[in-house]
């Protein structure tokens, strides 16, 4: 137990535990302290200076992310000299940061801004110094537009603890920059986690949001909509409801309003993925061949292996994504049902994700020389969208998806976050191998957000070993434990992302592990309330089985990878 | 052991880099410190411009210097002993350093480009190949320095009168670099609580004409008009001495402002942005005025806000300058 002390901040005593930053003793008592480079993902770094406090007999303000509380300490958030100092820092932050507020991934919710008004900063003060700065592309997923970084280095640390290392700092003429590396053997995975950690919007996905409105423009062709396992629990947040709210039904009203000609469930892909995965893993276990068996749907992970560790690409599960089955089984499977050319269909995925938007483009992919996917959005991107057509998402009627692949079952919704692939996976091997239902469906050793999980599952007495893990800095831990021990693991799960999904790289911001954990929550809610829990039991499987010769749906399912020699960046 | 540090005590060893803090209290810090593995530092980055008295102590005093390093040495118990070289001195004093500290091991490392380099924390960064950027305290280097050991960081001559305390030959004196518009410049061993006119009348240096000296650093000191001299000179002794009617002080603030915006490290707002704007200023000053509001406001967050001591001196010399010259 730690000791507690007592300080006082703007004359109010305050138990404090030793150890506790100003900040965080101030936040648990209400008070607030504006902050800008602060991340609850991150180390504390004090670059943006803007949480300055006053603290009696110390010289100069101090910051309070990084001040660590003293017994008796005296600290003012709110003296004039404080106010003035955070007013001055704004003016200066803002002298870098090039303004374009009306297509900011930020616009209604910016924390520059708000400080801007708090502070009376005046943010034209100065002339912006960075106003010729280059933009960048990395691949077809992320925009980093150097003119808005304001310096404070969280893509720099979010990049390196992703395990890309792609984002670096270099002195070009008096300043140390923010650049992607030139070092060819690095690459960008594409995960957008300096896109959600950065305070400045300077990264935004490829498109964002000048694209979103051309999938409805032609009226000739039919738009499918297909939204990711994920979003239903946090696009809400977009409309100012809690983080955690399920809005599913909402969701599929508010595409629908859009003028969507029908709108499916992502998670009736992740059903087909994991019935695939499944019987991949049960074949490879029992002739041991390319084990442990990696899962694939995340595609910052799978860039990841096909750039850096090209010697994993056998161990990768062939079965594709969700998003990808879904897109090929709608231009097949669906279209030849509704009679519809597939050259006529558009087909719209909403994803949490920015690697998506590569992942689509990826030739191996195509199906009978079609893409299954004509474009990828992100989540905050379908929000401008409705918020731009005045569609208030939490106001509306709840809607149901299309049929038949609009209802999916409760493995496929929890695919959303970490551990949902293998939970589901679980559920459909032990039904597939023993042909009995998982007496508890919960597997609860996948559950939770720890970077990290291990679970052992024993079917018809053999024991199946797992391995889960989340933030690809935890994933390269995981991997590194298995080059010393090869037979650690029969089936890893890898999310790039922290959380998985929940804290993709295309979702509302700002993000936390308590935002992820509410998302994650809400997954699990809807998965209990679900009659239809397991993959294999979701009826369109069937169907799609009867009606798809097995090697069709072979070539709609499953995919190949390849070595990846690096994509860099393009300064556009 | 403990005897040197009270005899660093009764000498009352204040640090000769600058920042003022007495040396037993680092020895001890050290000392106490819990680990296995502890380091030695003798910082001789002397990055100032016009400063060259850590220079001139080696050159003449080097033995003493190593004699100060290895009694901190044993000591603590150092693991491995550094010395953090100006890269300009490298070529010539470099390997005869490494001679001399040859029974220590003592490592030379060439300091990189800057004037952040200097910090002490920086040093920490650059030996290890980290980023060149101040850390956050606390922990002190005292405490988790150089790859997270307990860590000894002084100063050439805080060595150097080490090893005067230790031999019984200190009598409280410091080295005055005193150079500019002068005939006399050199580097002098005067008394520590000389005042700036006590050493410039010492060295035969005080001007017959109108000057202003600047006092601490030859960027970051302090501008002292001809009735300020009555006082010490604090930290580091630099005395630079300006003929009032021949010195251009805009394209003096101008070299200041060069020097910091290529020596300072970028990590936080205020010096970052704050020197670019003062730079601005000057490049864009009319008949010889300066806007003064705006630059009250970046010495302001300069001084009250930034992250390390290079930041909250950056304002001195130009506030004093302006508000006494201009």
């Amino acid at each position: 137990m730690p000791k507690i002390i007592e300080i006082t901040i703007d004359g109010k005593k305050i138990k404090a535990k030793d150890g506790q930053t100003i900040l965080e003793v101030a936040k648990e008592n209400g008070i607030k302290i504006p902050e800008l480079c602060n991340h609850p993902d991150l180390t504390v770094k004090a670059n943006c200076r803007i949480c300055c406090v006053e603290i009696d007999g110390s010289k100069g303000l101090q910051t309070a992310c990084s001040t660590r509380v003293k017994e008796g300490m005296i600290v003012k958030t709110n003296s004039e000299k404080v106010k003035q100092a955070r007013k001055i820092n704004l003016e200066l932050i803002f002298s870098q940061h090039n303004e374009e507020c009306f297509d900011c991934v930020w616009r209604f919710n910016c924390n520059l801004l708000k400080l801007a008004d708090e502070f009376d900063a005046k943010i034209t003060r100065f002339e912006d110094r960075k106003k010729h700065y280059p933009t960048y592309k990395f691949g077809n997923a992320i925009i980093f537009d150097s003119s808005k970084c304001i310096d404070c280095r969280n893509c720099v640390e979010m990049c390196a603890m992703q395990q890309a290392n792609f984002l670096e700092v270099e002195k070009r003429g008096n300043f140390l920059d923010v650049i992607p590396t030139r070092d060819k053997k690095k690459d960008c995975i594409y995960c957008g986690q300096c896109l959600v950690h950065c305070p400045a919007g300077a990264f935004e996905g490829v498109g964002e949001f000048e694209e979103v409105e051309l999938p409805l423009k032609d009226k000739t062709k039919t738009v499918v909509f297909q939204f990711a396992p994920s979003i239903r629990a946090s696009i809400g947040e977009e409309f100012g409801m809690p983080a955690g709210s399920i809005v599913t039904g909402q969701l599929v009203a508010a595409i629908k309003k859009l003028g969507a000609d029908f709108v499916f469930d992502v998670s009736v892909g992740a059903d087909f993925t994991t019935v695939e995965e499944g019987k991949e893993l049960i074949s490879r276990i029992q002739n041991k061949k390319n084990l442990p068996m990696f899962t694939s749907c995340c595609p910052a992970w799978v860039k990841y292996v096909e750039f850096y560790r090209p010697d994993l690409i056998p161990n990768l599960t062939s079965a594709r994504s969700p998003q990808m089955m879904m897109g090929g089984i709608i231009k097949t499977f669906w279209a030849e049902k509704c009679k519809i050319n597939p050259k006529d269909i558009v087909v719209v995925s909403i994803m949490p994700c920015t690697a998506k938007k590569q992942e689509f483009l990826k030739p191996e992919m195509e199906i009978n020389g079609m893409k299954p996917i004509d474009y990828v959005f992100t989540t905050r991107e379908l929000a401008y969208l409705l918020q731009k057509k005045k569609i208030e998402l939490p106001s509306l009627k709840p809607e149901e998806a299309d049929n038949p692949l609009g209802d999916p079952s409760g493995a496929g919704v929890i695919y959303g976050t970490t551990g949902g692939v293998v939970e589901s996976a679980i559920r459909t091997v032990y039904k597939q191998l023993t042909d009995k239902e998982l007496p508890k469906l919960e597997f609860k050793d996948a559950r939770g957000l720890e970077g990290i999980k291990k679970a052992e599952i024993k079917i018809n007495g053999a024991t199946i070993k797992i391995g889960i893990t989340n933030g690809m800095g935890n994933a390269v831990k995981l991997l590194e434990e298995l080059k010393k021990n090869p037979k650690a693991f029969d089936y890893i799960e890898v999310m790039a992302c922290p959380g998985g999904c929940i804290g993709g790289g295309g979702q509302p911001m700002p993000t936390s592990q308590e935002i992820r954990r509410k998302r994650a929550e809400a997954l699990y809610s809807i998965d209990k309330g679900k009659k239809i829990r397991a993959a294999h039991d979701n009826p369109v499987i069937c169907e799609f089985k009867k009606e798809v010769s097995e090697e069709g749906a072979h070539k709609i399912l499953h995919t190949t990878y390849k070595k990846d020699k690096g994509k860099g960046y393009e300064t556009i | 052991m403990e005897d040197i540090i009270s005899k660093l005590k009764t000498a009352n060893l204040i640090g000769r880099g600058g920042a003022g803090f007495p040396t037993w209290q680092k020895w001890e810090g050290v000392l106490n410190a819990k680990g296995n593995v502890k380091y030695v530092v003798c910082n001789a980055s002397e990055g100032e411009p016009l400063v060259f008295k850590d220079k001139y102590i080696l050159e003449n005093y080097l033995e003493d210097v190593i004699n100060g390093i290895g009694i901190a040495a044993q000591t603590i118990d150092a693991k491995e002993c550094y010395v953090y070289l100006n890269k300009n001195y490298f070529k010539t004093l470099g390997k005869e350093i490494e001679k001399a500290g040859k029974k220590l091991k003592l490592k030379v490392f060439k300091k990189p480009e800057g004037y952040i380099s200097g910090e002490e924390t920086t040093i920490l960064n650059n030996i290890e190949g980290k980023l060149k950027e101040p850390r956050l305290k606390p922990p002190f280097p005292t405490e988790a320095g150089l790859f997270g050991c307990p860590t000894l960081i002084n100063n050439v001559e805080t060595f150097y009168h080490i090893s005067k305390i230790d031999k019984g030959e200190y009598k409280g004196t410091k080295f005055f670099c005193i150079t500019g518009d002068i005939k006399k410049k050199g580097v002098y061993e005067l008394p520590e609580n000389y005042t700036v006119k006590q050493a410039l009348e010492a060295t035969n240096n005080m001007p017959d004409f109108d000057f202003f000296v600047q006092s601490g650093g030859g960027a970051a000191g302090e501008i002292l008009l001809k009735n300020e001299l009555d006082r010490p000179v604090f930290g580091m002794a630099s005395i630079v001495v300006f003929d009032k009617e021949k010195t251009d002080t805009f394209s003096l603030m101008k070299k200041w402002a060069d020097f910091f915006i290529s020596g300072n490290c970028d990590k936080c707002t205020p010096c970052r942005e704050g020197v670019y704007r003062i730079k601005e200023i000057l490049k864009n000053s009319q008949n010889g005025k300066v806007n003064k509001d705006i630059l009250k406001d970046l010495c302001l967050v300069l001084d009250e806000t930034s992250f390390c001591p290079l930041g909250r001196s950056v304002s001195r010399p130009f506030k004093s300058l302006i508000d006494k010259i201009l």
